[in-house]
């Protein structure tokens, strides 16, 4: 369907002063737009207009970007053959860029989408000529999927400009994009052979079409074509490759950090909380609080809420932490199925407790923006911010505790009452208040992990459920007592389910890992790192 | 695990003592002479709860016995339902939706013909077997792995735990052919008997009773004899029943797949009575569950549980209707105070109570009387609040 181009309009008349809003001022775009060109591109038919367009951009001048500006804000109006460019009640004309007066009877040009498109890309293209570098990368993008040879001239030109090196490779490739599907078979030949650096998925999906009975006739640029397309499916193989093990470490640092609470609860004090998962989700939703906090009296620096929040989260599940083992676990240690039996039901009260605080929906949190979005390594790799962050937050928890445990007074005393608690107690250590720092320690690194997943999933009642199941595992695999053990338990477990998820899928990888586990512990009853010696129970 | 037996080794006492003669009697007067004439509501409820309480005497032969703690008997219970389940589903026959020979969900999925597993399931005695030949060979294979390289106390139950959820996990999907998300329901008969009549509501409801009894029987005569010994031995000090020279892989192995069968036929009765039965039934939730219906009761006497159970749900039924959003506070509140003030259970605060029996703190001797009975004052107290 075509619709006509030009509707009628009455106008009224103003004087204007020249405004123009476009950022391209190349000196080398200096040869003027004639008005005779001018009119060809806003009047017309759409198929003639297309064809002055691409034309123009041929020799590109600052006329021209302005008028391809103007068209695409629906700021173009024609009179008696003259074009005109009409901002803030101020009219110029197209051509010449002096200021002058509307005529009464101007009409809007319309452009319908077809239009549009072209005038976007023929937009980007010039932007390939800016000063700004992200503009300029930004165009690369655009044009990346609109690549004809039309837009060669000026390619050509922005190569010969480009001065940063990554940008200027881009533009190569996208040149060769371009001239893959030239009449001149030694210009084929040399852009195959450009696109073969590639690691693009849209990349292979041109060369593959090239390769279809339409398009390369010529068995030579066929060959190349061939060897093209697997040098790129051997880049694209080792970034998925690269993604799993990626995927997988930053699920192993998750399980890493919930492990970590439970190796200290249970490893050194042989409790098994089966509410840890909950103290990890007081963790998220004091996260939430902190967060709706900044939001409310302090938006300018809402982005470092999440700094607010590490110590607050860690502070108010410790606490939490402290209370059940006052209140509850201390008159069991010693009973550890029991233990499990009152920490289930002590879950149970923490999830309706949020749900009737909260609600039951699952609440939202934001990623501060300098955790949003991600670093592309390769064209199908990309690693977001949030993962890398918590990664490296794991180990540095992982570093704290360990200096904890092994180098303070603290963690001397909860060596010494995990080994002999009765020859601790006569040594003049208070066992009872040390059990109350080592549970309330484990319970606020499961508010660090709480607060560490509120970055990367959903904040909801149930969000601890689904990870105890997974963290006693990396603890059993582990071995009791071990931080060593638990961190490659919970790395190695990462990994692996990433690894057999991608080949089995998601639900068959979690089974496997299970029937792993349960005849990994047939071999070694004890874990990974096995204590030495006779530890008869 | 630190049970007070110091009296295990008392008087063996015969099967049938008086008070478990009379309290045989009063269950059974209530199975035929109540239960029919209560309203179709209670009837359901009644007979499913006596189905929990055949997993609550499951899970204390294991448990309060043999001191291990299964965490994934909901697992055993749910394969029990599974195996009737397909039984019943086949007996709907082409009454479905779709009017097809397969079950529905297979016509919805595309399925052309009935998969490997589902051979032989349109018979009623291959579903018998098989509600208790796959808790029990699961049980078996599991168990003789575990048992072997002697996991035990809190491994053993995580490993149950993470079983049971990489079984529910697998009963999500749809390709592993049963039902996925949605199981099984809409059953339309049984034994080529409509299944949602009230006659047969009560007959499925005394036929739960009738085998919740049996197996009372039965595990009371396991738990008195020399085996029930060793069992209990295992639990206090199992070094030393290994110095003695028994190997107590076999005790173990054996009690543990019997319990897991005994749920697979509670699971069985289960279904055709609530008429659904679908993977969440596996969550690791419904399988501690049980493990709490057996400790409110009390642990090592073979009557808690089963009142523990009556208890339990009775409860639930009740708040969830009345104050749905207090269960989970209540059902929490239980796991805690229980544990810490009750390690005896129900039973254990009624001895205290009595102190004629208070020397006795033998576990197998309370009266069925006295189940039936809270059972009933139980019902008959939702009925009024409700």
């Amino acid at each position: 369907m075509r619709l006509p181009d030009v509707f009628t309009g009455a106008i009224r008349c103003f004087c204007a002063t020249l405004f123009t809003l476009t950022f391209v001022t190349s000196p080398q775009l200096s040869k003027a737009l004639t008005p005779e060109a001018a009119k060809a591109i806003a009047v017309g038919e759409n198929d003639d207009r297309l064809a002055a367009l691409a034309k123009a951009i041929a020799a590109p001048s600052d006329g021209l970007v302005r008028l391809i500006d103007a068209l695409l804000d629906d700021a173009v109006k024609v009179a008696e053959g003259r074009v005109y460019i009409v901002r803030d009640g101020k009219a110029i004309d197209a051509a010449t860029g002096a200021e002058t007066t509307l005529p009464p009877n101007a009409e809007d040009v319309v452009n319908n989408n077809r239009v549009r498109g072209e005038l976007d890309t023929a937009r980007a293209a010039f932007s390939l000529l800016s000063e700004d570098r992200n503009t300029r990368a930004k165009a690369i993008t655009e044009l990346k999927d609109e690549a004809n040879e039309a837009k060669l001239p000026i390619i050509d030109r922005a190569i010969a400009k480009e001065s940063d090196a990554e940008l200027k490779s881009r533009l190569q490739q996208l040149r060769a994009a371009m001239l893959v599907a030239s009449s001149d078979k030694a210009k084929r030949l040399e852009a195959v052979a450009a696109l073969a650096s590639s690691g693009e998925p849209s990349v292979k999906s041109l060369l593959q079409e090239r390769l279809q009975p339409t398009g390369e006739s010529d068995p030579e640029v066929r060959a190349a074509l061939a060897n093209a397309i697997k040098a790129i499916d051997a880049k694209l193989v080792r970034g998925e490759r690269l993604g799993v093990i990626f995927s997988g470490a930053s699920l192993g640092s998750i399980l890493l950090l919930v492990a970590l609470g439970l190796a200290i609860t249970y490893g050194l004090m042989g409790v098994i909380n089966m509410a840890h998962g909950e103290l990890m989700m007081i963790g998220a939703y004091t996260t939430y609080v902190v967060q709706n906090l900044f939001r409310q009296h302090l938006p300018s620096g809402f982005d470092y809420y999440i700094l607010a929040a590490i110590p607050v989260a860690f502070t108010v599940s410790a606490l939490v932490g402290a209370v059940l083992e006052r209140t509850v676990i201390r008159w069991l240690y010693g009973r550890p199925l029991e233990t499990l039996l009152a920490t289930w039901g002590i879950s149970l009260v923490l999830i309706q407790s949020v749900r009737t605080l909260f609600g039951a929906q699952n609440v939202p949190v934001e990623n501060p923006a300098f955790l949003s979005g991600g670093v592309a390594i390769m064209s199908n790799l990309t690693l977001p911010y949030n993962r890398i962050a918590i990664i490296f937050f794991a180990f540095f928890v992982l570093l704290l505790v360990y200096l904890l445990i092994n180098k303070t007074r603290l963690g001397l005393f909860v060596r010494g009452v995990t080994q002999n608690r009765s020859m601790a107690s006569c040594m003049g250590v208070n066992t009872a208040r040390i059990d109350t720092y080592a549970f309330a320690l484990g319970a606020g690194i499961a508010g660090l992990a709480g607060c560490a997943l509120s970055q990367v999933g959903n904040v909801g009642p149930d969000l601890g459920q689904s990870y105890i199941v997974d963290s006693f595992l990396v603890v059993v695999l582990g071995g009791v007592g071990q931080l060593a053990g638990t961190v490659y338990a919970a790395l190695g477990l990462g990994v692996l389910n990433k690894l057999l998820e991608g080949w089995t899928g998601a639900v068959l990888a979690k089974i496997a890992v299970l029937a792993f586990i349960v005849v990994f512990i047939q071999r070694r009853p004890q874990g990974i790192f096995a204590l030495k010696g006779r530890s008869a129970d | 695990m630190t049970i007070n037996t110091s009296s295990t080794l008392s008087q063996t006492r015969s099967l049938l003592s008086p008070m478990v003669r009379w309290g045989l009697l009063l269950s059974l007067a209530f199975l035929f002479g109540v239960i029919p004439f209560l309203p179709d509501f209670y009837v359901t409820l009644i007979g499913k709860i006596m189905c929990f309480a055949i997993c609550a005497l499951a899970m204390d032969l294991i448990w309060g016995y043999t001191g291990i703690l299964s965490l994934g008997h909901g697992l055993f219970f749910a394969l029990g339902g599974y195996a009737m389940g397909m039984y019943l589903m086949r007996q709907i026959g082409r009454d479905g939706v779709y009017k097809s020979d397969l079950p529905d969900f297979m016509v919805f999925l595309d399925w052309k013909e009935l998969p490997w597993h589902w051979t032989g399931s349109e018979h009623f005695l291959w579903a018998l077997l098989l509600m208790v030949a796959a808790p029990g060979v699961l049980a078996f294979v599991f168990g003789y792995f575990a048992f072997r390289s002697r996991i035990k106390g809190v491994y053993f139950s995580i490993i149950t735990q993470a079983l049971t959820f990489a079984a529910m996990l697998l009963f999500f999907r749809n390709e592993t052919g049963f039902g996925g998300n949605n199981g099984f329901t809409d059953f339309k008969r049984i034994v080529d008997i409509p299944i949602a009549t009230p006659s047969m509501r009560i007959s499925l409801c005394i036929l739960s009773g009738l085998v919740l009894i049996a197996f009372y029987l039965i595990a009371r005569y396991l738990v008195q004899s020399k085996y029930g010994r060793v069992l209990q031995a295992i639990r206090d000090a199992e070094s030393r029943v290994l110095f003695t020279g028994y190997n107590t892989l076999w005790y173990k192995l054996s009690i543990w797949t019997i319990s897991a069968m005994m749920c697979g036929v509670a699971g069985a009765l289960y279904v055709p009575q609530v008429g659904i039965i679908n993977p969440s039934e596996m969550s690791p939730a419904a399988s501690i569950e049980i493990a709490i219906w057996a400790a409110v009761g009390g642990r090592a006497t073979l009557i808690g549980p089963i009142l523990g159970a009556f208890f339990v749900n009775g409860a639930k039924s009740w708040f969830t209707v009345a104050f749905p959003e207090f269960w989970l506070y209540f059902l929490g509140a239980l796991f805690i105070l229980v544990t810490l003030f009750l390690p005896q259970g129900i039973i254990g605060l009624i001895r205290k109570r009595s102190p004629k029996s208070a020397p006795n703190i033998e576990g197998n001797a309370p009266t069925p009387p006295a189940a039936a009975a809270a059972a009933n004052a139980n019902q008959h107290a939702q009925g009024s609040q409700a």
